[in-house]
């Protein structure tokens, strides 16, 4: 368990030095807005990524109702910070929790379903949400809620970022997590192991909805606007794309994911009529020469420090085993 | 130890079982003969908790289960070897042990480790490989494996010997008598009804969701109507 240990702390320390190294180039302006503005967008994206690797890479559960969870968490926090004067944190972890009502709600009824029908069912819930918001005058209807405080600051996004990527990083590699991953792998097996799949299910449900929640919520202040449009399905398919690129199952696959589709997203920016164009042959070409995603199902390590973990958990298997 | 008494299960509108009932005594293997979609492995998803009798009873150790959740049938000692495998494929072969005792208290894995690679060395040796990569044979080991894991009482065997050269079924087999004499009461379901009554105490045999023949595995195997039915010859 030391080595295993002492990993977590070194990635804990190589965030905190980017962190550190980030801000002094934001405060010194050799980063300008527009790298900031990315830099936080790229936040929300890494947390939506983790958090529907959770769902989908991990317990297996397709889910294209992502953007319905993060739109949960953006016009709650939006709606506290605007009209109720909450301060910004306890408003956005009261939308993630709102969501996380929500990942519980739409769980229990669609998670007897399985593959295909439960995508459709997702795709349906993330729907409903959308058009509940455009037909609600209170949340300003199809022109949503502007004038939002812009109150995500770098610190902050980093600080929610981390917290997602390592919460949901350690529940994956706990007893539950192994749990979920049997009910990718083999959903009868797994219950004939004596696993509550149901439940299992629904725990990743909720934790993933939690996090989206947040994400949609720090999202929310970082644009001042939020409009029921930008939490349609092509949302939700964009955070998909993020986790199968990035390898399903891997918590630095989606990261490297979020990362890259953002990158590729923003600087495509400026050949517009190619834009969607250049992005569909990449993800053909990384379909084609790479399906099992950036990173595979590598797990969660900093890069070269990869083989170190794999090697502790060789180590621990081998004092458990005979 | 296991009491099945008059229990109807249903798929949708399809009637599978009909009115069965069969018992299994401490320390016996019994199988279960019959033909394809004769209710054979939904009646052992049944005794699991994974599917719900619609009547009926179910007893096992003199406590009822019916309608238990497949969890705490489990956690009783009735565990469920399903059919086709059902590896965690992706998983390696010691990850796949050490999910079959979930619900063991983790003080014992070591201790339970040694007694399954003791069963099957072949797992030993291959402990680090992915589940997904091995060969059939050590795929059914590694599920039967992953099934002792979890102390069995009463453990359910749905057709290990299925798609396995005839070399690798008698060593199914064979282990299958080797997990039964260390205390290990097995349900046995086969297509190999030939094997499957040569090791067994007692027999069932199953046609379109009734027991239609019972009684002991040796009287079974002689028995003309056997023979032709099922034995081919």
């Amino acid at each position: 368990m030391k080595k295993l240990n002492k990993n977590f702390w070194v990635g804990i320390i190589a965030a905190l030095a980017f962190y550190g190294v980030v801000q002094v180039l934001l405060t010194t302006g050799i980063f300008t807005d527009v790298t900031r503005s990315m830099l936080l967008l790229i936040g929300v994206n890494i947390m939506l990524a983790v958090s529907l690797n959770l769902i989908t890479g991990i317990t297996g559960q397709f889910s294209i109702g992502h953007a319905g969870f993060m739109s949960v968490g953006a016009y709650t926090s939006a709606i506290l910070t605007l009209d109720y004067n909450v301060p910004f944190v306890p408003a956005i972890i009261a939308g993630g929790l709102l969501a996380a009502v929500f990942g519980v709600l739409i769980g229990m009824p669609t998670l007897r379903l399985n593959g295909d029908y439960l995508a459709i069912a997702t795709l349906g819930f993330g729907e409903i949400i959308r058009i509940i918001m455009l037909n609600t005058e209170y949340v300003g209807g199809a022109s949503g809620l502007s004038g939002i405080p812009a109150k995500t600051t770098w610190t902050m996004l980093f600080l929610f970022t981390l917290i997602t990527v390592v919460v949901i990083n350690n529940f994956i590699g706990s007893t539950h997590g192994r749990a979920c991953i049997a009910i990718r792998e083999n959903e009868i097996a797994a219950e004939a192991m004596g696993i509550n799949t149901t439940r299992y299910k629904i725990i990743a449900f909720t934790i993933g909805a939690l996090f989206a929640g947040m994400a949609g919520g720090l999202s929310a202040h970082t644009f001042y606007v939020i409009t029921p449009g930008s939490f349609n399905f092509l949302k939700s398919f964009e955070i998909i794309v993020m986790v199968v690129l990035g390898g399903l199952g891997s918590t630095a696959g989606s990261i490297v994911g979020a990362v890259f589709v953002t990158l590729l997203y923003t600087y495509l920016r400026e050949f517009p009529e190619w834009r969607m164009i250049i992005y569909s042959i990449v993800l053909i070409l990384m379909m084609i020469f790479r399906p099992s995603g950036l990173l595979g199902k590598t797990k969660f390590s900093l890069g070269k420090f990869g083989k170190k973990e794999a090697k502790a958990n060789d180590a621990i298997s081998e004092n458990s085993a005979p | 130890m296991l009491r099945v008494q008059g229990i109807n299960v249903y798929y949708g509108a399809i009637h599978a079982l009909k009115d069965l009932s069969i018992e299994v005594r401490q320390g016996e293997i019994v199988t279960l003969i019959g033909a394809n979609g004769a209710g054979k492995s939904t009646l052992l998803q049944t005794l699991s908790g994974l599917l719900k009798p619609k009547t009926g009873s179910i007893e096992f150790l003199d406590k009822s289960i019916t309608n238990q959740s497949v969890q705490s049938i489990v956690k009783q000692g009735l565990i469920h070897c399903p059919e086709g495998r059902r590896v965690f494929a992706n998983m390696s072969v010691e990850e796949n042990l050490e999910l079959g005792a979930y619900l063991q208290n983790p003080s014992s894995l070591a201790a339970d480790f040694e007694r399954v690679y003791n069963t099957f060395p072949r797992l030993l040796e291959r402990k680090k490989q992915q589940a997904g990569t091995l060969s059939g044979g050590e795929q059914q080991m590694l599920a039967m494996g992953r099934a002792l894991m979890g102390h069995p009482k009463l453990l359910l065997l749905d057709e290990p010997s299925m798609g396995l050269a005839p070399l690798l079924v008698r060593d199914i087999f064979t282990i299958v008598k080797e997990v039964n004499d260390a205390g290990t009461t097995v349900l046995l379901v086969e297509q190999n009804a030939h094997q499957a009554l040569k090791i067994a105490h007692r027999a069932y045999v199953l046609e379109t969701g009734r027991v239609v023949l019972e009684g002991d595995a040796k009287e079974l195997a002689d028995s003309e109507e056997i023979k032709m039915a099922y034995l081919g010859h």
